[in-house]
């Protein structure tokens, strides 16, 4: 039995195929990143060392400072608009109400989508012309209006989708959580008089609160990334108001070719995330519950 | 006979409030890819289509190509789907089992691998695609996903070898079976549960991928699902109906395997989650 699974030859054979793809698609790649952060280079001609100019440049940067800010209010309009909906309804669905399984099945076909579709559709219901909304807005008496070329609305239509995306996410994962425990306990509170309000906030939420910091991790750290929505519907337009980070990372590259300064926005982005991840992790210490 | 409660009629009000919610934007996608535009300029855009214009879809299928996009992406996913359960499955049960020592550097290789977001590696693959000139073919969105398949795969399947009793593998070496063997045998066939989880949650991520495809990929030949569409936006920007079919085509394999597998498909996606 040791002889076997101590077999070094076999070891390496099991691991060797996933190390490598992994090495040269990941850890290679995020280094090079690092490395070209430091350089000013269009791609093409010479590399010039210029050390850390690239990120006291984007320090400067207005566009970069409001693409960074508006990623900061996209990460708070998530954990509001995403997870106190998806504690609601947890907490409904998990005390067995009629209909748990439809509900919970409907509630989780948005985050199965495809960004692509989900932004083609919405650029069908923000359609100034003959979109939805404005349907709608019209049929009251309202103006229609042009929700995503309008600076005062296109940050609030163009996050829209991606809370309401995510709302059935976050929803199943406290679901989950609530689940796992036991039921004895409610039977406990239940005995000791507590209605269905005050199990919820006296019993459920504090026995989930590791659950709910993988909800808000998740929150956090998917809107400091986010990429796929923005770009289907604005590309960060008009004149940035949309901005978020990775949508003027991608526009640095691939249209100004400045490879450099984007390096040194992707190098931002991992680090941004990776600040944010510890933050969650050591301001809401909580223990890990086991029955 | 039972008192209904009025807060229990809320509570249910409520719900199906949020099911209309939730589930309204695929309806309404579905009606208009039906609709021809005459329909939706004179008013009905979010209604019920009076006529069903089939059309739309043969339109989109065949002159807009999304047929041929849609072979794309099942051969894509198929490959990285096959590919990545194998290899994840051989690494974590090499982590989970095997008393190696190189095991204390190899795990937390490929639980880093958990953190690192996509936009961190796009324009080094890039540029490493584009020397090697893999870039435009199906391996230049290929290799990536497996990559970026691996860690979860292999978070999740570390756990369940872990619960895996070893009787059978004793066994199977007592009577003089290799390690390999014992591998394909007697472990693959143990594991199929786990892997319909981990395929499925990347089946969702691959198919649903669009920073690498629209980057890596241009010419029509290999368009997933993702780029024929980003692409068919500028041509069929007005063409409501036909640009409707082609997202319902796109939409409706993920559909149809969370109706067959749901309790899969969820309980996949918050293994997804819980990985922290």
């Amino acid at each position: 039995m040791q002889k076997m699974l101590g077999n070094k030859k076999a070891y390496w054979i099991f691991v060797i195929p996933a190390l490598v793809i992994y090495l040269v698609m990941a850890f290679v790649p995020i280094a090079m990143s690092g490395y070209y952060s430091t350089m000013q280079w269009d791609g093409i001609g010479e590399k010039i060392f210029i050390g850390i100019s690239n990120y006291l440049k984007l320090l400067k940067d207005e566009a970069f400072l409001l693409s960074a800010r508006n990623s900061l209010i996209l990460a708070v309009a998530s954990i509001v608009g995403q997870l106190i909906p998806a504690l609601f309804f947890a907490l409904v669905l998990a005390r067995n109400v009629k209909g748990e399984k439809i509900y919970r099945t409907i509630y989780f076909i948005p985050v199965l989508l495809s960004t692509v579709v989900i932004g083609q559709l919405f650029l069908k219901i923000y359609n100034p012309d003959y979109g939805a909304l404005n349907a709608i807005l019209k049929s009251f008496g309202f103006k229609g209006q042009d929700w995503l070329g309008d600076k005062r609305f296109v940050l609030a239509s163009s996050f829209f989708p991606i809370v309401w995306q995510y709302i059935g996410y976050h929803m199943l994962i406290l679901y989950t959580g609530i689940k796992s425990v036991p039921s004895d306990i409610y039977e406990a509170a239940q005995i000791d008089g507590a209605n269905e309000r005050q199990m919820a906030f006296h019993v459920t939420i504090p026995l989930i609160k590791s659950t709910m910091k993988v909800s808000l991790t998740f929150a956090v750290i998917g809107s400091l990334k986010l990429f796929d929505l923005i770009w289907v519907l604005t590309k960060g337009g008009p004149l940035h108001a949309s901005e978020v980070p990775s949508t003027l990372m991608y526009t640095s590259i691939f249209s100004r070719m400045e490879y450099g300064i984007g390096s040194a926005m992707a190098i931002f982005i991992v680090l941004e995330c990776l600040i944010f991840y510890f933050l969650i992790e050591k301001l809401f210490k909580v223990e890990n519950i086991t029955y | 006979m039972k008192k209904i409660k009025p807060t229990k009629v809320l509570l249910h009000v409520v719900l199906v409030a949020f099911a209309i919610v939730q589930i309204y934007p695929l309806l309404f996608l579905a009606f208009f890819s039906l609709k021809d535009n005459n329909e939706i300029y004179s008013g009905n855009v979010m209604g019920l289509p009076k006529e069903f214009h089939w059309s739309n879809y043969e339109n989109a299928l065949f002159n807009a190509n999304v047929g041929h996009y849609l072979l794309n992406s099942i051969f894509v996913t198929l490959i990285v789907i096959v590919v990545s359960d194998i290899l994840a499955c051989m690494v974590s049960y090499a982590i989970a089992r095997m008393r190696v020592k190189a095991n204390r550097f190899v795990k937390p290789f490929f639980s880093i691998g958990l953190m690192i977001p996509l936009h961190a590696v796009l324009l080094p693959v890039f540029i490493m695609l584009r020397n090697l000139k893999m870039l435009d073919t199906y391996q230049a969105i290929i290799v990536p996903y497996i990559a970026f398949a691996l860690p979860m795969a292999i978070f999740f399947m570390i756990g369940f070898f872990q619960v895996l009793p070893m009787e059978l593998e004793e066994s199977a070496f007592l009577d003089g079976c290799g390690i390999f063997r014992t591998f394909f045998t007697i472990i693959l066939p143990l594991v199929k549960p786990a892997l319909a989880t981990i395929s499925i949650f990347t089946f969702l991520s691959t198919w649903n991928e669009m920073m690498f495809a629209i980057t890596f990929i241009n010419s029509e030949k290999y368009r997933t699902l993702t780029v024929g569409i980003m692409q068919m936006v500028g041509q069929y920007t007005t063409d409501w109906g036909t640009m409707g079919a082609g997202l319902v085509v796109a939409t409706l394999p993920t559909v149809v395997i969370y109706l067959l597998f749901s309790n899969q498909v969820q309980s996949g996606m918050v293994a997804g989650a819980v990985k922290g």
